[in-house]
């Protein structure tokens, strides 16, 4: 038997390999397939016009999120393209026998916040969707990645896609994290420190402490921020965290199956000598609550910092002065203190329960800052739930807030939840490219305790000001 | 979607010589919501093109006439950002054949291909010199060649090779996809898929 000690990502990806292609990419089967309305319709057009069909629709799931209202969800949608975006996705699924969280449905909401809740996402497999943060996903230790639409095209027609293996990265954290350090924080940090293309063409394994003391929720925030990095993805070992959060969930396995795909999933780690090409480690301790003022979320920087300036910065000059400018910032100015007019808690990077806990420990008591409109938007249905029943929409309720409906909203404002030109939002989200988030909006990504204390302050604030204040109560 | 086959282009380029060009920008999530591939050319690079109030920005490069073809370059990490095959296919739709950068992002590369558009990725070194002979001659002419695997300013006759795997390269010069492929392959899929554990 060999004994050649191989990393979690080449378990996984062997695994899964139908066919290699000499000189070409692996053949792939792909466990999982994720759908949603917009990228989708071409796909499932390209299967008519090919005459083929869906080889395996008991492995694909559909919900509508990207381009629904998050506002009266029970009236007709408005929009005319929309609403046949999502006409189309449901009759695809119904024509192909896909099961679908439509509009409406009590388990709808973000792909990769309902894919995990139900799960239907689990340790080792394969998961692709037409989303780049499908990388959620992986922290679960599965592999998770974003495709075109004409990959989503092959997984349907034939569950398998072509890809060349990529390289791989291991990003270990040890130490503890500070007060007020959440895990986006710790995602932003790295991508701060690596760039928005450090990781291009590796996938990523986190390993450490910091990832091994987080919850499910906080993996998959940080994994799902892989992709922000350049990553095609990022994944975890799975461990009794994991485990415990799948047990018992609606298409987890039961009984016999569960012990059986429990004993694999224990095996699926990185061995003791196995081979990174590339590897990175920082220290937990070194992190505070990050904050981006450019428009790549390697633009980042601690909450307490200024914006550097061009010369230390490793994105060109010329990019990074269009950057500054769009976002009519200066090199060396303070971020604590600017002016925000919008807040917007939600996404599939922080639109779980634990964002709004979090969120929430924080306005609780306080009043939402008159010159701040905040959206804050569930990420599914369940969360939704949760929210109610946790008594958590009572705190923000007092504190000025409503709850939206559940859905992918002002994260790239394909819907009505658009930022208006030169407005400032400091969002949950993933990306602050320049019109990411409706045109001409300037986004600042960041935790949801730091949301929360714009959202109660009206200007940038350290968060941890806030939990001081909480604590001597 | 079968798409034409690329063996030799010989074109002048449009320069966009910006690093970290996302997908967002090529073309902006509001216009994703087609059912159909159809029309996106028009809206590629929408906000850096167009004014709010739809009139042409003036020191945008493709509203400058002096510049064309069907070859596009651009700065380092290009096509960051969304998994959007839209904007592979904003770039085809407008005319594009090619995109040269020194760096691609992952994803937009693998749409790239799989559509039929050949990203060549290039020394930033030699990306500066096209920049720079485009920069002092818009009609200078660039000729890609796929079959020897290089690039090169025809007016100085400095050239440089790119890779580019054999399978995808085999794909795009006879205008193969890999659905066409896969479809082949079904019975050893599905005896894969009789193992599968979930
Ligand atoms: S919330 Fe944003 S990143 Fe997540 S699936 Fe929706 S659009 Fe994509």
């Amino acid at each position: 038997m060999s004994t050649n000690p191989t990393t979690l990502f080449d378990k996984v990806w062997d695994a899964h390999v139908v066919r290699k292609i000499e000189d070409g990419p692996d053949v792939l089967f792909i466990d999982r397939h994720f759908i949603h309305e917009v990228t989708s319709p071409v796909a499932f057009l390209g299967i008519e016009n090919r005459g083929i069909g869906v080889m395996y629709p008991q492995r694909t799931f559909a919900t509508a999120d990207h381009n629904t209202p998050t506002i009266n969800q029970h009236l007709p949608v408005a929009d005319p393209l929309s609403a046949k975006q999502l006409a189309a996705l449901s009759s695809n699924a119904e024509k192909y026998g896909i099961s679908i969280w439509a509009l409406g449905s009590p388990k709808n909401g973000i792909v990769h916040v309902v894919g995990p809740e139900n799960g239907i996402t689990q340790p080792g497999m394969t998961i692709v969707c037409g989303d780049s943060h499908t990388s959620t996903h992986g922290a679960f230790g599965s592999i998770a990645f974003g495709i075109g639409t004409s990959e989503v095209e092959m997984v349907l027609s034939s569950q398998c896609i072509m890809q060349p293996k990529p390289k791989k990265m291991r990003i270990t954290v040890n130490g503890k994290l500070g007060k007020g350090v959440l895990p986006k924080d710790v995602a932003l940090y790295i991508i701060a420190q690596i760039t928005a293309s450090g990781a291009t063409g590796y996938f990523v394994e986190y390993a450490g402490e910091v990832f091994e003391n987080m919850t499910m929720e906080g993996r998959m925030t940080v994994c799902n921020m892989s992709i922000e990095s350049g990553a095609r993805g990022g994944m975890i070992a799975p461990d009794e965290t994991t485990f415990n959060y799948i047990k018992g969930r609606e298409k987890a396995p039961k009984g016999e199956d569960w012990d059986k795909a429990l004993a694999y999933w224990k095996t699926l780690k990185t061995d003791a000598d196995a081979q990174f090409d590339s590897e990175l480690s920082f220290n937990g301790a070194d992190i505070e609550p990050q904050i981006t003022y450019g428009t790549n979320p390697g633009l980042g920087t601690g909450i307490t910092r200024k914006i550097p300036k061009a010369s230390e910065v490793k994105d060109g000059e010329a990019s990074y002065k269009k950057s500054l400018a769009y976002m009519d910032f200066r090199e060396d100015e303070n971020i604590i203190g600017k002016k925000i007019d919008y807040v917007f808690l939600g996404s599939c990077t922080n639109g779980r329960i634990e964002d709004f806990r979090a969120f929430a420990s924080i306005v609780k008591g306080k009043k939402k800052a008159d010159n701040i409109t905040a959206w804050l938007v569930p990420g599914s249905h369940i969360v939704e739930a949760q929210i109610k029943e946790e008594g958590i929409l009572d705190i923000l309720t007092e504190a000025g807030f409503e709850l939206r409906q559940p859905g992918c909203s002002a994260c790239l404002a394909m819907n009505d939840d658009k930022i208006p030109a030169g407005k400032y939002a400091v969002s949950t989200s993933n990306r602050n490219f320049e019109g990411r988030q409706g045109p001409g909006a300037r986004t600042l990504l960041a935790s949801p305790y730091v949301a929360a204390a714009v959202a109660v302050t009206g200007v940038v604030t350290d968060p941890r000001e806030l939990i001081e204040e909480e604590a001597a109560v | 979607m079968a798409y034409d086959k690329f063996t030799v282009l010989q074109s002048t380029a449009v320069p966009l010589p910006i690093e970290n060009v996302d997908t967002d920008q090529i073309i902006p999530a509001r216009f994703l919501k087609a059912t159909e591939r159809k029309g996106f050319g028009d809206n590629l690079f929408r906000d850096w093109r167009y004014n709010n109030d739809d009139t042409p920005k003036q020191d945008f490069v493709l509203n400058n006439p002096i510049y064309s073809g069907k070859i596009l370059v651009g700065g380092k990490n290009f096509g960051s950002g969304s998994s959007r095959e839209h904007a592979a296919w904003a770039i085809y739709d407008y005319g594009f054949r090619c995109v040269i950068s020194s760096f691609f992002a992952d994803i937009f590369k693998g749409n790239s291909l799989n559509i039929g558009i050949l990203p060549v990725t290039v020394s930033e070194a030699f990306l500066d010199k096209i920049f720079k002979a485009i920069e002092a001659d818009p009609k200078t002419e660039l000729e890609v060649n796929l079959p020897e695997q290089k690039v090169t300013i025809l007016a100085t006759g400095e050239s440089e090779g790119f890779d580019i795997n054999g399978y995808k390269k085999h794909n795009l010069m006879n205008g193969f996809d890999d659905i066409d492929y896969l479809q082949d392959m079904k019975t050893e899929i599905a005896a894969f898929a009789e193992k599968s554990i979930y």
